[in-house]
């Protein structure tokens, strides 16, 4: 059998599109949980930035507001859930999985109205050099300009993690809010900053997979992909760059999935689907079996509420 | 002047009623929500919370639908006590439809009284396995129970795809994605002739007794409680954590399939693709709504309910929207993790006296 290289050229690119949604919300929740704070409603933040998106984009014809106003959406959604968990205090943990609840009601809501309308094209970069290098064109060009900055946001967020001031404020807040306070730090202000900007990058992944990846509206369709996202946060062990591998692995398992469906493998469609779900399972356990290290590298307040009297 | 002042602790009135205050809220913001969609609020909040139990059928559906609600919310209580978040109820819920309804099938077209109780205790199993799942990973791999409870609520979703569409999938039945009939002595009876509602509500009303006798009656009940205060004091006193953590979630599948096992063995009879509409996640809401409570939680199921009737009279009536019922649940809870931010604080009026 001979392998055409531009095919496997053309599937690793394919593996990167489907991980770019992952990516983009891992990191913003990575963002949001080095503060300390567990923000469950990722689902639900990507499904309103998914129909944010999509209907303006359908109603105002602009590309642009309407990736923008998905980020705007995410934003706003998100600061339900800042304004409960940090100036009411409330348990993250229930806050969260209401957002999800919520969200998907609301998308829905909205959603009514947009089922069944055909999407835009969503112009590309580079792609007069499309067929220039063998294997690698179709993994360099061609993709749209979230691509481009998904795989470039976790080396950009590490630098910010590692490398500046506010990303070393960020850290502090979240391994030690007392400390941080005591330092003239205001936790509530740096953490309702960091779950904003969760927000409005569940917002872009959401805008993303209704606009890019599979360009119209369905119903309920980030499909868990927010859920695997807070996974691939753990997994990473709050480290942004390792968030790219586990992207690549589950963008992997779902393109694995349609191409053995396509070449007619005897194994029945809904063990295949349920493939990411298990393999998320099985590598959660691996890395948490190790509670040490899980322990050093997670955030020390994560999830737990700081209250301070004035 | 006002002032917010923390209280020495927190208020035990103010506990029970920020509840009320919660639907209250809730029942504004809908309306609002309604205006902006160009319904009238008032007409519609009648179709959404009143017309549906108007009348003797509305009422037997309302308490068909909190029925596995608060069975399920029971379940959660001893989880969210101890502080173990199984978010996972609705996979426990699938699979213990999937085992009990496997059983019911293997009785095909028999008939005893023994079946039925085979069949129920097969729900029970089937959602405590399937609950056992998160609990070992979590005691022995350290693993995160919220995320490998909710990836299995996918899972066990597309099991029961496959099983109705393949293997058991019913002969005569044109290739839709359902199985046979389970004979009449698998089912639990309806109550009242013309009625849906059926005896899987005594299941429920057990189990209410049951966890208020654990909770506030025994011992197990006591170490429960403080686990979910302080792990380090309950560790202190000598309890064994890992197997409470085991235990309740155990004791929170076996709820949750038996749910399971109301919804395929009660009016429909066969198992199908949608077994439940997401009851296993809005019971969450009605375990916090209920407080934890056992007697809170039957009034709590009773309050969501209404919100998956309301959802489809409305759409039937007024063309509002279905999702409208989701979007109500995810309020209420908004709405009563904000209020009890009056259990922690209160407002001082600070006035002449300083």
């Amino acid at each position: 059998m001979i392998i055409d290289i531009n095919f496997v050229g053309l599937i690793i690119a394919s593996i990167m599109a489907s991980a770019v949604p992952l990516i983009l919300a891992s990191c913003g929740e990575l963002i949001t949980e080095r503060s300390g704070v567990l923000n469950l409603g990722v689902e639900g933040m990507m499904i309103i930035g998914a129909i944010s998106g999509f209907a303006l984009m359908t109603v105002t014809g602009s590309l642009i507001i309407a990736v923008f106003g998905a980020m705007l959406a995410g934003v706003l959604i998100s600061t339900i859930f800042a304004f409960l968990t940090q100036t009411l205090i409330t348990n993250h943990v229930a806050t969260g999985l209401a957002l999800t609840i919520f969200g998907i009601g609301i998308s829905a809501m909205i959603g009514k109205n947009f089922v069944g309308i055909p999407g835009k094209e969503f112009p590309v970069l580079f792609e007069s050099l499309k067929d220039t290098i063998p294997l690698l064109s179709p993994i360099l060009f061609g993709h749209s300009i979230v691509f481009y900055f998904a795989f470039a946001l976790p080396f950009i967020t590490s630098y910010f993690l590692k490398k500046t001031k506010i990303g070393l404020i960020v850290r502090a807040v979240g391994d030690s809010p007392e400390s941080a306070s005591n330092q003239g730090i205001n936790v509530k202000l740096v953490r309702y900053a960091c779950i904003l900007y969760g927000g409005a990058m569940c917002g872009l992944a959401g805008a993303y997979l209704s606009m890019i990846y599979t360009p119209q509206w369905i119903e309920n369709m980030t499909g868990g992909r927010g859920w695997i996202a807070l996974a691939l946060v753990v997994f990473s062990t709050w480290n942004p760059i390792k968030i790219l591998i586990g992207a690549m692995i589950f963008g992997g398992l779902t393109i694995i999935q349609f191409h053995m469906q396509a070449i007619g493998v005897r194994i029945p469609v809904q063990f295949l689907t349920a493939l990411p779900y298990v393999v998320t399972i099985i590598v959660l356990v691996v890395i948490s079996r190790d509670s040490r290290k899980i322990r050093l590298s997670t955030p020390s307040s994560l999830g737990k509420s700081f209250y301070k009297d004035n | 002047m006002i002032k917010i002042v923390k209280r020495d602790q927190p208020s035990k009135a103010i506990f029970f009623l920020t509840p009320v205050l919660a639907i209250f809220l809730t029942l504004v913001a809908g309306g609002l929500i309604f205006y902006i969609l160009g319904f009238k609020p008032f007409e519609a909040l009648k179709f959404f919370f009143i017309v549906p139990v108007a009348d003797m059928y509305g009422f037997s559906e309302l308490l068909l639908k909190a029925t596995p609600l608060c069975l399920i919310a029971i379940g959660l209580s001893f989880c969210f006590k101890s502080n173990n978040w199984n978010i996972g109820a609705e996979g426990q819920l699938t699979f213990g439809a999937i085992v009990s309804g496997g059983v019911a099938l293997l009785f095909y077209e028999q008939e005893g009284f023994y079946i039925l109780p085979i069949v129920i205790l097969a729900g029970a199993i089937g959602g405590m396995l399937y609950a056992s799942i998160p609990a070992i990973l979590k005691t022995y791999f350290n693993t995160n129970e919220i995320l490998v409870s909710l990836m299995l609520v996918y899972v066990s979703k597309l099991i029961l795809d496959y099983l109705v569409v393949g293997p058991w999938s019913n002969p005569e039945g044109f290739n839709f994605p359902e199985t046979r009939q389970f004979s009449d002595s698998a089912r639990l009876p309806l109550l009242f002739e013309g009625l849906r509602i059926h005896a899987g509500i005594f299941l429920a009303l057990v189990a209410v007794v049951m966890s208020w006798f654990v909770f506030y009656k025994t011992y197990l009940g006591f170490q429960m409680k403080v686990s979910g205060f302080s792990l380090k004091t309950a560790k202190y006193a000598g309890y064994k954590g890992k197997k409470m953590i085991i235990l309740v979630f155990l004791i929170s599948g076996a709820c949750a399939g038996l749910a399971g096992v109301g919804e395929i063995t009660g009016p429909i009879g066969q198992l199908h693709r949608e077994v439940s509409p997401d009851y296993g996640f809005t019971a969450i809401i009605v375990a916090f709504l209920g407080r934890l409570h056992p007697v809170g939680i039957i009034f709590a199921s009773l309050v969501v309910a209404i919100t998956y009737l309301g959802a489809e009279t409305a759409q039937i009536f007024m063309q509002i929207p279905k999702y409208t019922g989701q979007v109500f649940q995810g309020m209420i809870l908004f709405f009563l993790l904000a209020s009890d931010y009056l259990l922690f604080f209160k407002f001082k009026f600070i006035g002449s006296k300083k």
